[in-house]
């Protein structure tokens, strides 16, 4: 019989000021405090990072793998949106 | 070590053909499997068994040396002793993560270990008995393990593949720091010297036997391989671990304990003598020297915390009780 | 100028202080309450054992005998180390852990913070790292005490046990002695004395947000600063020293 689950938490850790927060992995934790301190604790040994987030995994929205066409394929055409789309002569330079 | 992850495992599955073939041509493709991806369950299952043999083995992995921190023979091996089981703990806990992701808890795994349903390397049931093995272990045991994590690297499940990356990355100075321990003690008294002779003597098979059975035994490795869960066959790591490590234990002026070993011109690596099977079994079974004070620790340090897991948790829930309470007042 | 060997005495009680409770910590790894912790605790291990590394091999240094950090950390007679008790007291359970770590890492906070004004250059760089690292344990410890304070019952119970066991050896961190009180006039140490009531309302602090109290104490136990130990510090000296003993004279 398993004993009752402390939480999961992901942490995601901003490497450097200028850099947006990456996901790392995970802890669990019981609460938010411990969960922050336990993300400095495991992810961040080697001077990974300058800011931490911790966010209750149960509280992540995904998109489901099955959507994934109707998610993501119909931009998949919009090749407009690309500036290589569009054609200036060389003579004009860059743009 | 982790090629003892497929040992039992039940590849077998029951989705209809076209399904497999689908997943198949993802995984051809080299296109990386996530968390909620369709998947057989029998990759599933193949894969929650090894990543969470992995994972024990790290936590397992911490006794033996953790066993030598307070008798490190100097304040800068302590750090570096400490440093290195400590990680290990963290590879343990990464890996727990990524079993998660398949549907899996942490209690769930935990329980797995402790109640012997789930194994992990035999390795860690032989001793540390010196400080020279400290430096063996580093040497040969973690330099069986990184060449099979280097391997998993490219393993085709995205959240193993990335913690081994991750692993990978720290590991890198655990192999030297061991190997740096060896030096110190080959270039010191004989005493020393004879220490770090009996610490290979004792680990080499143990080190070889980390890369599971031969290929011909290996039952369930060839759907494995093809789901691209492992990537090289146990022997052909086997082989490349010998061939990388022989002429350091010839640097360290230290004698490989094989009567058979010898180098072969014609396959360009080493032949050597075959692993006692007998042994291995043994050992993977329960009964090596060690299986029992490994178990008994985990579940001690298991049982001993259980009171301070469930004050968290109910610490937690008070809080948000508390929070909750104060909304509501002020609503 | 201050006296050389003084000046020495002092080093060592502070890297003594930081050694033994880095072995204690130590001895979790592996065994803790859960995968996280046993991180964690290994952390604040490595941070001490940093800061002792630093002080010892400064001592040498002062000393100028020639002794490194190993010869000073592993090469003494137990009566020769000079850390407080409270470091020295057995792991117990994790609340005992737990309260050991809050009670001496809420008193190195303020120490330190003073030592950034030591007229030691070396002191001041010593204390400008550790004042971080101890900021940390101050906060992972005192979170945990608040946990195990209003967890369950059986951790509030075990928490006033850790507590009832640990303030006798508290009074010892304060203590001014003649060394401690020619290092405070030299402006090499601070006044330790006057850290207490400091110490006592930030203690007593997080004990209330635990919905604990601090026991009544009838006597607080002393000795360490002149290498009168409880019998613990044998055997940690036992293991600490076992390989530098029986190999004698070896590189390792």
């Amino acid at each position: 019989m398993s004993e009752k689950p402390t939480p999961l938490w992901e942490v995601f850790i901003r490497a450097r000021n200028g850099l947006s927060h990456k996901h790392a992995g995970s802890i669990h934790a019981a609460d938010a405090e411990m969960a922050l301190q336990a993300a400095r604790d495991v992810y961040t040994r080697r001077g990974e990072g300058q800011s931490l987030w911790v966010v209750r995994s149960d509280q992540i929205v995904a998109s489901d793998p099955v959507d994934k066409d109707m998610m993501f394929e119909p931009t998949a055409s919009k090749i407009y949106r690309h500036p290589t789309f569009y054609e200036i002569p060389e003579e004009v330079g860059n743009m | 070590m982790y090629s003892q992850g497929l040992i039992g495992a039940d590849g077998s599955t029951v989705e209809d053909e076209a399904f497999l073939e689908a997943f198949q041509k993802r995984i051809d493709a080299e296109q990386k499997i996530e968390p909620n991806d369709p998947m057989p369950e029998g990759y599933r299952r193949t894969l929650i068994r090894q990543i969470s043999q992995h994972a024990h083995s790290e936590i397992v992995g911490m006794l033996p040396e953790g066993n030598w921190i307070t008798r490190a023979p100097t304040l800068r091996r302590k750090a570096a002793l400490l440093a290195k089981v400590q990680d290990e703990g963290g590879h343990g806990l990464y890996l727990y993560s990524a079993a998660e992701t398949l549907g899996v808890s942490r209690e769930e795994l935990t329980d797995q270990l402790l109640t012997g349903a789930a194994k992990y390397s035999s390795i860690f049931n032989y001793p540390a008995l010196t400080w020279a093995d400290i430096g063996a272990i580093g040497w040969l045991v973690d330099g069986a393990a990184i060449m099979n994590q280097i391997a998993l690297c490219r393993c085709s499940y995205g959240p193993y593949s990335r913690a081994m990356i991750r692993i990978c990355k720290e590991e890198s100075f655990h192999q030297r720091q061991g190997y740096e321990i060896l030096l110190t003690l080959c270039r010191g008294t004989d005493e020393q010297k004879q220490l770090a002779q009996e610490a290979i003597n004792r680990i080499w098979w143990p080190a070889l036997m980390m890369f599971g059975p031969h290929d011909s035994e290996s039952t369930h490795s060839d759907q494995s391989m093809h789901w691209k869960i492992k990537r090289f066959s146990n022997d052909s790591l086997r082989d490349k671990f010998v061939n990388a490590t022989v002429p350091q234990a010839d640097y360290l002026g230290l004698k490989v304990p094989d009567p058979n070993l010898k180098w072969n011109e014609e396959k360009q690596g080493y032949d050597y003598s075959d692993i006692d099977w007998d042994e291995f079994w043994r050992v993977v079974k329960g009964d090596g020297i060690c299986n029992r004070d490994r178990m008994k620790a985990r579940r001690k340090a298991h049982r001993e915390g259980a009171w301070v897991r469930e004050a968290a948790l109910a610490f937690a829930e008070k809080r948000a009780a508390a929070a909750e309470a104060a909304k509501t007042a002020a609503e | 100028m201050v006296d050389k060997k003084s000046l020495f005495n002092y080093l060592l009680r502070l890297g003594d202080d930081q050694q033994i409770l880095s072995q204690r910590l130590g001895e979790w790894c592996g065994h803790a309450p859960t995968l996280e912790e046993d991180l964690a605790l290994a952390n604040i291990a490595l941070d001490l054992l940093g800061q002792a590394r630093s002080l010892y091999t400064y001592a040498g240094e002062v000393e100028g005998l020639g002794r490194d950090e190993d010869q000073l950390a592993f090469l003494r007679y137990e009566n020769d180390y000079v850390n407080a008790l409270i470091v020295e007291r057995p792991n117990g359970d994790f609340a005992h852990t737990i309260t050991r770590q809050f009670f001496y890492s809420v008193f190195m906070d303020l120490l330190w913070n003073g030592l950034l004004k030591s007229s030691d250059e070396t002191i001041r760089a010593i204390a400008a790292k550790a004042v971080k690292e101890v900021d940390y344990h101050v906060r992972h410890s005192a979170e945990w005490v608040i946990r195990l304070g209003q967890g369950t019952a059986e951790s509030r119970e075990r928490m006033v046990d850790a507590l009832d066991e640990f303030a006798i050896y508290t009074g010892e961190l304060f203590e001014m002695d003649a060394l401690a009180t020619e290092m405070a006039e030299a402006g090499v140490g601070v006044d330790l004395a006057a850290l207490r009531p400091q110490w006592e309302a930030e203690v007593n602090n997080i004990l209330t947000d635990a919905g604990l109290e601090m026991p009544k104490v009838n006597w607080m136990q002393t000795g360490g600063r002149s290498g009168e130990h409880t019998e613990h510090l044998g055997h940690i000296l036992a293991e600490l020293q076992y390989m530098q003993r029986t190999y004698p004279g070896m590189t390792w």
